[in-house]
């Protein structure tokens, strides 16, 4: 099995091969022994080398990230043939990027409007959740394409509410 | 002995009460909101009843539904948990006409220390030292002023109805006095109903010590030691431990004698905290009675073997205390984690929704009072606390490694936890001597936090890059959750036959 894959926007390519039941994995130019259980949903245990690690796999409205011990990596996977992966991916630069509600609240106000240029960090809107408010920044610099959120609207975790382009 | 108990509560805490209720042989009553159907609380319970919509408001604060449910259901007493209707006099005075017992002190109590302009006044007639300052509410700014400059500043303006650091503003000089004034009257105001202010001689960085009374309805009353409350964001407590690292015997009497003398003279009843600021040179002020169970109970249930629920329960029923003072005796070390839906890297903004994985530790010393479970979602409109991890050890030392590894074994996935927290809490040096003061947070925060090396960000990327791929070819079900109002229904149903499947 081939598979692109992007840790923290940082793209390898991985080759899996199984054999009773170890895996033999090639990560770019390197080569490991990997065993792996999957134990329950999201959570594999690994033994590489002797060593023992518990990983999990978070899934959120934002995207898909792996665990190891306390450290979060932001993670992708695609298959290298199918077209899906050909397009930037959300990682890069380029391209359209989504502003998407990280939790359920209530916007309080518009800070841009639309067509307006905007820098990386700036905030974009106010979204009000358990009593207090948040800036959700630009994913990017660029101009805001679409506003998708009025002031006073309720949103739900995953909700696109901006376009930056 | 009671039949029937109703739990005017919701969250962790009223997942406590209910399997206090189960131990004791009582049915336990949930009341839930229209958003809290699926919560944990109403699953623990024996009967539950929906008493509307979200606003607490028009539910958990809502007396006229919550009596209703009490008729309805043939309950013989409320407890209120903490927060909510469990401070309100109102509430209790309620309980009385309606003939349910409420597990709690009375009214009368209640009103007497439950606000603390008053519990200053009993303070002074009782003899109790406290932090100087107005035992009444501020009638003007020139008071204000007249009083500040008399006292010296810094001083610290505090709601009277008061709670949760909200109307309390720090003044450190007479220009900002006005201003601030105003704005905790307003806020005390908003958040309250009652804009009543008042101010006090603001002690630096002190310690916040509570000490844990116990009083029965026939004139006994005992202390169970002490809590050090001292590690809080925004006055919120984040962590708590029993007993207090500065504590000496001596020192524990003399505070327990005087937190007695509170409640005796309040004609207390029931479980209640006096708390207390602690300075560097170790005196102590007496600040105010909390009239309910804490949040913190664990840490002294810990340390002294007692379960407070159940003595709460017995007492209300009207049973004498089972134990005396000398009975009374502390072992070990315990210290609780409060485990909230919030994001630490960003602000400690809330972060409700919906719980896609949960790992909740287990083992020696180890007890999580929990009100969530996976595939849950936390709702926005409440009090962000999911859970409380407490840990016990023989001594500090023992519970502090035992909370770390717990926290090392806890994860929470689809929601922003602060648990990175505790574990730089727990492992920074000055927590670990035991020098902790209300201002300890800030700092720790403000310090830089020690980053990871370059080398261990790779290792862990490079198996973060292989556990990927092996997610895709083993655990194929990893698309990114769809938004929270479409994740009930049949996904749910796929995943729980996968997880017996391997079971």
């Amino acid at each position: 099995m081939k598979y692109d894959v992007a840790i923290d926007g940082r793209r390898c390519h991985l080759e899996l091969t199984e054999s009773g039941g170890a895996w033999h994995c090639k990560l770019d130019d390197r080569e490991v022994q990997v065993d792996a259980v999957a134990v329950r949903p999201d959570v594999l245990s690994l033994v590489i080398g002797g060593r023992v690690y518990e990983v999990k796999r978070e899934r959120s409205p934002e995207g898909t990230f792996i665990w190891i011990g306390d450290q979060r990596y932001a993670t992708e996977v695609s298959d290298p043939r199918s077209l899906r992966s050909r397009r930037a991916g959300p990682g890069s630069e380029s391209g359209p990027r989504k502003l998407i509600a990280p939790m359920p609240g209530k916007i309080v106000r518009l800070l841009v409007g639309e067509k307006s240029e905007v820098e990386a960090g700036q905030g974009i809107l106010v979204v009000e959740a358990m009593k207090m408010q948040n800036e959700l920044k630009s994913p990017k610099k660029g101009k805001v394409q679409r506003l998708l959120a009025a002031a006073g609207a309720s949103v739900s975790a995953g909700d696109v509410l901006a376009i930056v382009e | 002995m009671f039949k029937k108990i109703l739990i005017a509560n919701r969250g962790e805490i009223a997942v406590r009460v209910a399997r206090a209720c189960r131990e004791m042989g009582i049915s336990s009553v949930a009341v839930y909101s229209d958003v809290d159907r699926a919560s944990l609380h109403v699953r623990k319970a024996d009967e539950a009843y929906p008493i509307g919509s979200a606003e607490a408001a028009e539910s958990y604060l809502n007396i006229g539904k919550i009596l209703e449910v009490a008729k309805r259901s043939g309950a013989d007493a409320i407890h209120p948990g903490y927060g909510f209707l469990s401070e309100n006099a109102t509430f209790a005075q309620a309980c009385v006409e309606a003939g349910v017992k409420f597990i709690g002190p009375s009214a009368a109590s209640m009103e007497m220390v439950g606000s603390k302009t008053r519990a200053r006044q009993l303070a002074e007639k009782t003899a109790v030292p406290f932090v100087p300052g107005t035992s009444h509410g501020l009638r003007s700014a020139q008071e204000a002023e007249e009083t500040a400059s008399s006292i010296g500043y810094p001083i610290l303006l505090k709601a009277a109805a008061g709670g949760g650091g909200k109307g309390m503003r720090l003044v450190q000089s007479r220009e900002e006095l006005k201003s601030a004034l105003e704005s905790a009257q307003s806020e005390a105001l908003r958040a309250f109903g009652d804009g009543e202010v008042y101010l006090e001689k603001a002690i630096i960085n002190p310690r916040h010590v509570e000490i844990q009374v116990l009083a029965d309805e026939h004139g006994n009353t005992v202390y169970l030691g002490e809590r050090e409350c001292s590690i809080q964001r925004r006055h919120q407590k984040v962590i708590e431990e029993a007993p207090s690292p500065v504590m000496d015997p001596d020192l524990r009497r003399r505070m327990g004698e005087v937190a007695v003398r509170v409640a005796q003279s309040a004609g207390y009843a029931n479980a209640g905290t006096v708390e207390f600021l602690l300075d560097q040179q170790k005196n102590f002020y007496f600040l105010e009675m909390n009239t309910r169970l804490q949040v913190e109970h664990p840490v002294t249930e810990f340390v002294t073997g007692l379960d407070l629920v159940h003595l709460q329960i017995r007492i209300a029923a009207g049973e004498k205390l089972p134990f005396a003072q000398p009975d009374v005796s502390l072992r070990g070390h315990a210290i609780e984690c409060r485990i909230y839906a919030e994001d630490p890297d960003n602000n400690f903004f809330p972060s409700p929704g919906l719980i896609t994985a949960l790992l909740s530790p287990a083992g020696p010393g180890i007890r999580v009072d929990s009100g969530n479970y996976e595939g849950w979602s936390v709702p926005i409109e409440y009090d962000p606390l999911l859970a409380k991890l407490i840990a016990y050890g023989e001594d500090r030392q023992q519970a502090i490694s035992r909370l770390l590894r717990a926290v090392d074994e806890y994860f929470v996935a689809g929601i922003k936890t602060n648990l990175s927290l505790f574990r730089r809490i727990l492992n920074d040096s000055e927590f670990r001597e035991g020098r902790t003061d209300t201002g300890y947070l800030d700092r720790l925060l403000r310090s830089s936090l020690r980053e990871k090396s370059d080398e261990e960000i790779r290792e862990g990327a490079q198996i973060a890059a292989v556990a990927a791929g092996l997610f895709a070819a083993l655990d194929p079900t990893g698309a990114p959750v769809p938004p929270a109002n479409e994740t009930a229904g049949p996904s749910a149903w796929k995943r729980a036959a996968k997880v017996e499947a391997l079971h």
